[in-house]
């Protein structure tokens, strides 16, 4: 697994945004990779810049240091046009609230080919209908939906029209943010299971943006947790949730509601509380506990978290 | 967990809830029963449209103006609530006896309003505080509900807070006038994980203290599990199952319960696609003939087609309308992950009792 191509590769990422009176890190020096044909869960709650991420990766958010690799070339900050044409249609994303992310006055027919007119990618109006046509079937909807408007459709519906839109540009690469936080909870198996299926088939590479644990063991190979524009721990899914260290992974893992009403109700809850970190003596760094496990602290932190799993 | 008195507080009895949709009459609550009893915790759990938010407004006078109670009555201190035809009645019970926790803070909070002024105003309009004592009794209740500071910041406005700290103070709101019975509309659906713990605990450590009845609405199986003492199940319109929180999580007996519970991602398989209910709900402006839930049923006996299933009570506590408990109907195994939930509670049990599982 290791050896295999990294589609994409994230150094020293950070992202800057103005306020009144100065400048506020949103992310602050962020490493990673994504594998070629993974399923890469970014995790963290509101404000830790997971979704900033995400955005800087499909040049959304300008990035202000660092760099982002995709197949080894740089591409933020000044590209050469070639290369900006090629990601805007090999990366692709998909939104969190599929009710505010569809043109409500176009038909399904555009919106799903909008990203085909950008790229001339289609040489017929019959070329382009067949395209249509084909990524409705792949997400489940039916061919004539393409003729219907956004409101004539469920949550569900417009989820699956979001994968459609992403789809039909061929991509090799998707950034899937918060894709099912907003669905009713029959729904969002249904959507999980067509991600997974779609990334399986076509062999894409996949980053999941979620705060839901729960959800992103289920689709992952692995995560990377983030808090306040750091990430704090990485590594396989299964390892991060057998053997969590950081007191943050922790505290997230500890808060995930389970159904199962004893275990919930003789849960105490471990908030985390960044004051538990002393960093007088010694700086905390970016460290290898377990083999392909990292975690952010200082050696005798590291010491301590991994005792418990010797 | 406290002894349930059997004091029953809210008694609803076959109401049928109707809205007027462009000229169509749409019947979102299909004639169901439910007591709430003092001092619980129920959680009413369905996927949108099952009718869960519509009934719990009819508890507070607040459905649509264009929908309407039909038949049936709830019942609450000696009152019909069913039966108020104009808004005068209801300003003794909303806000006052029986309050509403909504989903969003954001939207629920006056923009323009410091939060203090917002529950002073619920101090001077329903106990006749005077401006002064209204003041001192919002901070009072600020620092309960956990805002630090509350001395100063009672004179922010809403978007001075984040997310978790609004939802504080809309609770802080609910609170003012120390309400019979509290009704939570998702009220973490819009908050991070941790933060939904410490609204949970909030709400629960306000319970204890100040002994009222809280009725949540979710959708989220997780969240009752950790605050439920009972669980009523909907869909499209009515209650289908019903029973205490162990009841219905470990031994749940409808099929609909079994098919909500199976397509939790908590409990799926890895590799394995999840579980998913196929179809949709049947459509609430016709009348439903049978099980409500026979389309999209994998269980469904030639018989939930045509007759709707009677309430078979499987404890004293717990019931569930489907004719798989029928005695007549053949013998049905739930689903693998159920039957993986009753081992994970016999295991437990065995642990609980000091034996090794």
């Amino acid at each position: 697994m290791r050896d295999i191509e990294k589609i994409l590769e994230v150094r020293d990422l950070s992202v800057d945004f103005k306020v009144k009176g100065g400048t506020f890190r949103a992310v602050d020096k962020v490493n990673f990779f994504i594998h070629k044909g993974e399923t890469f869960g970014l995790v963290g709650e509101s404000g830790s810049g997971k979704t900033t991420i995400g955005r800087a990766i499909v040049r959304i958010n300008e990035t202000s240091g660092g760099e982002i690799l995709y197949k080894g070339r740089r591409i933020n900050g000044r590209i050469p046009a070639e290369l900006d044409r090629k990601i805007v249609q090999k990366i692709q994303m998909i939104f969190q609230d599929p009710m505010a992310s569809l043109n409500e006055r176009a038909k399904i027919d555009y919106i799903v080919s909008e990203g085909l007119y950008n790229i001339h990618g289609f040489s017929s109006e019959e070329e382009r209908k067949a395209l249509v046509q084909k990524a409705l079937l792949e997400v489940g909807l039916l061919p004539e939906f393409a003729s219907r408007f956004p409101h004539e459709f469920s949550g569900g519906q417009r989820q699956r029209i979001g994968i459609a839109r992403a789809l039909i540009m061929s991509p090799d690469f998707i950034i899937a943010d918060e894709p099912i936080s907003a669905l009713d909870v029959s729904i969002r198996a249904q959507v999980l299971n067509l991600l997974s299926q779609i990334q399986k088939t076509k062999g894409l590479s996949l980053m999941f943006i979620a705060h839901d644990l729960s959800v992103v063991r289920f689709i992952t190979d692995r995560i990377a947790v983030i808090h306040l524009g750091k990430i704090v721990e990485l590594g396989d899914t299964e390892e991060i949730f057998s053997k969590p260290l950081h007191p943050y992974t922790r505290a997230l893992l500890s808060a995930v509601p389970m159904p199962d009403p004893r275990r919930e109700k003789g849960k105490k809850s471990t908030p985390y509380d960044p004051a538990c970190h002393d960093y007088g003596e010694e700086a905390p760094s970016w460290r290898e506990a377990f083999p392909g496990h990292f975690v952010y602290g200082n050696e005798s932190e590291l010491e301590d978290w991994t005792r418990r799993f010797a | 967990m406290a002894d349930i008195a059997e004091e029953i507080v809210l008694d609803v009895k076959d109401i049928v809830i109707k809205f007027n949709l462009r000229g169509q009459a749409l019947t979102a609550i299909r004639g169901t029963s439910l007591d709430v009893r003092k001092g619980e915790t129920l959680a009413i759990v369905g996927e949108s449209g099952s009718g869960k938010s519509v009934l719990t407004k009819s508890f507070l006078g607040m459905l649509d103006k264009n929908g309407w109670v039909d038949s049936g009555s709830v019942l609450f201190e000696g009152q019909d609530l069913a039966a108020f035809r104009d808004e005068k009645p209801w300003l003794s019970i909303r806000g006052k006896k029986i309050s509403m926790v909504f989903q969003d803070p954001m939207t629920s909070l006056n923009p323009l309003k410091n939060v203090g002024a917002q529950i002073a105003e619920v101090y001077a309009l329903h106990r006749g505080y005077g401006a002064k004592q209204a003041t001192a009794a919002a901070i009072e209740l600020l620092d309960r509900v956990g805002i630090p500071e509350a001395g100063k910041r009672h004179r922010q406005y809403p978007h001075e807070f984040s997310g978790g700290m609004r939802q504080r103070v809309v609770i802080a709101i609910a609170m003012a006038c120390a309400p019979r019975i509290l009704i939570c509309d998702e009220p973490t659906t819009a908050l991070d994980v941790t933060i939904q713990a410490q609204i949970l605990d909030l709400i629960r450590s306000l319970q204890r203290e100040y002994d009222f009845t809280t009725i949540y609405i979710t959708h989220d199986l997780g969240v009752v599990a950790n605050v439920a003492d009972r669980v009523a199940v909907m869909y499209a319109g009515k209650i289908v199952e019903c029973g205490s929180a162990e009841e219905v999580f470990y031994d749940p007996r409808h099929p609909y319960t079994w098919a909500l519970l199976s397509s939790l991602p908590q409990l799926g398989i890895k590799g394995k696609p999840l579980f998913s209910i196929k179809g949709t709900p049947p459509s609430l402006f016709k009348t439903i003939e049978g099980d409500a839930f026979s389309a999209r049923n994998p269980y469904a006996l030639k018989i939930d087609f045509l007759r709707e299933p009677p309430r078979f009570q499987v404890s004293p506590s717990h019931w569930a309308a489907t004719w798989l408990l029928d005695p007549r109907a053949p013998k049905v195994e739930p689903p693998e992950i159920i039957r993986n939930l009753r081992e994970s509670r016999q295991a437990q049990d065995a642990w609980f009792s000091g034996s090794k599982a």
